[in-house]
């Protein structure tokens, strides 16, 4: 069967700069996967192209076997892909109620979404004490857990976080890839970019090591953890 | 809100809930008292020196022409966040529609009110056309193709001798009328104001419906995060075309208006100082609030018909050489610029600032709560 996601030699470019280098990797079906690297290695760029907010240049991104690499962002959304993008991008000045309803924006409000609703809630229920509250006024950490319910809201068969633990205090981080895990176990994929790479590799099953735009390692987190030259770039031991 | 005008509201309380949840009919019923007592407020001093009530009713009439363009520039600056510096094209275009189509100079005569809608028509077709190759270009650079749009109509319309009988316009426009019950004229202002009044509070109802909307939210999503909105699946393509088509059409029916109301068309009646003036009524009402930039557009089209008149009367009877030698009616655009500016500097909101815009330049303080 087909992967959930896969992408094979992806190329993308910012206007000349060569970003993304031929990046190939696959997400399967119920799966956490993370993509670790430093500044500027194409991480976000990574997630961006599959979202389709940018564009490849060239090499195919398939969802279940069908190609989206030419698809607009709002189609890519509709078949499955929730992205919750680098800094939360909440709309600050609506209310959190509001931000999670533009996350079901490409839904049939009806119970369906009543029952999203609840769900969300029930995994940050300080978003439903919260829920009236302009979104702009929460902590960086209840931002984060909205840009996360936000792109929940979609149903997304998988899920692109970027970057969830910036900013957060270590705490909170742990909290975060709490529920990281938890909406997994609930059968939602995750491909999930981070700088903190410790965590990142607790929790995924397999990772990528993502170095000047191009896929350097590809192993499972038990065994990228242990690898020497991992420890020294990425997890400072 | 302060304790006072709290307590001043109190008494208006069930009447403020029963129009928030009867909108339509309150807008409605609003306009129709407000129009009612204006021209009654004309027949006292010190209103009634200055000009006879039909003057007055005039005034009026052409105030609220000015009011609904500020109501359509506002659905794509308040609402979407475009900025448009070329509104008044889609006025002219409007304009030019009924003129082609109900004057001597084709020899065609379509009677008014299907027109009406074919100036919408025309105005959102070109609206789409000018926004489809450019609605990807934001903030600046949008501003510079709209402003460039807006130069360029009139100066087509100019150089378009054959077609439109360049400077001199297109004269002796057909006037409105029901046939066998009205016919509007030009010394009557009386049904022209009807007609007027009606189409502002249908319009203002059609943008208040439309802003509570899917589609308004649409627009509200991308004015605060485009990047946001396309993560949650918001085509945003769509969504600027819609708005910039509302906002044209809107231009377009208001330029059929007045084209019947004044019955010439001339490309000079387009220039920028158009586009600018009614910016200068959206940016005073508030963006985004569209009784607020209704009320702006009146008040600068009050003061700038009325009071800057007045001044040069009164001057006059002063005899003063150098005063007498200035046409106050000029100061106009140095208005608008001591508008935009002040406005922009020390309540960049609006007088009557919309809800939501009010928490967008509201400081927002992020993150006092902590981490726990």
């Amino acid at each position: 069967m087909a992967p959930l996601l896969e992408l094979k030699d992806v190329h993308t470019y910012y206007g000349a700069v060569h970003a993304l280098r031929g990046v190939s990797l696959k997400v399967e079906e119920g799966e956490i996967v993370t993509l670790i690297g430093s500044n500027g290695a194409g991480k976000t760029t990574t997630l961006r192209t599959i979202s389709g907010l940018e564009r490849a240049r060239s090499g195919s991104i398939k969802l279940k076997g069908k190609s989206i690499e030419a698809a607009e962002p709002h189609d890519i959304v509709r078949l499955g892909v929730g992205h919750s993008p680098e800094g939360r991008r909440v709309f600050s000045r609506m209310s959190v109620r509001e931000n999670l309803e533009m996350g079901a924006f490409l839904r049939k409000s009806g119970p369906d979404v009543q029952k999203d609703f609840k769900k969300v809630f029930d995994l940050f229920p300080r978003l439903k004490e919260r829920e009236s509250q302009a979104a702009g006024t929460m902590s960086g950490g209840e931002q984060q857990m909205l840009a996360i319910g936000r792109a929940l809201m979609a149903q997304p068969k998988i899920l692109l976080l970027d970057e969830p633990s910036m900013g957060l205090a270590p705490i909170l981080v742990e909290q975060i890839f709490d529920i990281i895990t938890e909406i997994n176990s609930r059968g939602t994929a995750v491909l999930l970019v981070e700088q903190n790479a410790m965590m990142a590799l607790g929790i995924a099953k397999r990772g990528y090591i993502l170095q000047i735009g191009e896929v350097t390692l590809e192993d499972s987190c038990a065994k990228l953890a242990k690898n020497p030259k991992v420890r020294e770039a990425y997890l400072g031991v | 809100m302060s304790r006072i005008s709290t307590a001043l509201s109190a008494p208006f309380a069930p009447v403020r809930a029963y129009f928030r949840k009867h909108r339509s009919f309150g807008i409605f019923v609003g306009v129709a008292l407000l129009s009612i007592a204006l021209p009654l407020l004309t027949r006292v001093p010190p209103f009634d020196g200055i000009q006879s009530t039909n003057a007055w009713v005039n005034a009026f009439t052409t105030a609220a022409i000015y009011a609904m363009l500020a109501m359509g520039l506002n659905v794509v600056i308040g609402f979407a966040g475009l900025l448009d510096l070329g509104y008044a094209a889609f006025f002219a275009l409007g304009g030019y529609t009924y003129a082609f189509v109900a004057s001597p100079f084709t020899g065609v005569h379509l009677p008014f009110w299907p027109m009406l809608l074919a100036g919408g028509v025309v105005g959102a077709i070109f609206g789409v056309l000018l926004g489809a190759p450019t609605l990807r270009l934001r903030g600046d650079y949008l501003a510079i193709v709209t402003l460039g749009f807006g130069e360029i109509v009139p100066i087509t319309l100019m150089n378009a001798d054959k077609f439109t009988d360049g400077v001199n316009g297109i004269g002796g426009i057909d006037k409105p009328s029901i046939p066998g019950i009205l016919q509007f004229t030009l010394t009557n202002p009386w049904p022209m104001y009807g007609l007027v009044i009606a189409l502002f509070a249908l319009i203002m109802i059609m943008i208040y419906r439309l802003q509570d909307s899917r589609i308004g939210r649409t627009w509200d999503a991308i004015r605060e995060d485009e990047l946001a909105a396309e993560s949650s699946g918001v085509n945003i393509v769509i969504a600027k075309l819609q708005a910039f088509a509302v906002g044209a059409s809107i231009a377009g029916i208001v330029g059929v208006v007045n084209a019947a109301k004044i019955t010439i068309v001339t490309p000079d009646q387009f220039r920028f100082a158009v586009s600018i003036s009614v910016l200068a009524a959206v940016v005073l009402g508030g963006m985004g609030n569209t009784i607020g930039v209704a009320t702006g557009a009146f008040v600068i089209y009050l003061f700038q018909s009325i009071l800057l008149k007045q001044l040069n009367t009164l001057v006059e009877n002063f005899n003063i050489p150098v005063l007498n030698q200035i046409d106050f009616l000029e100061f106009q655009y140095v208005l608008y610029g001591i508008v935009l500016v002040l406005m922009m500097l020390k309540r960049p909101q609006g007088i009557f600032p919309a809800r939501r815009r009010m928490r967008e330049f509201a400081p927002l303080k992020i993150g006092k709560r902590g981490a726990k």
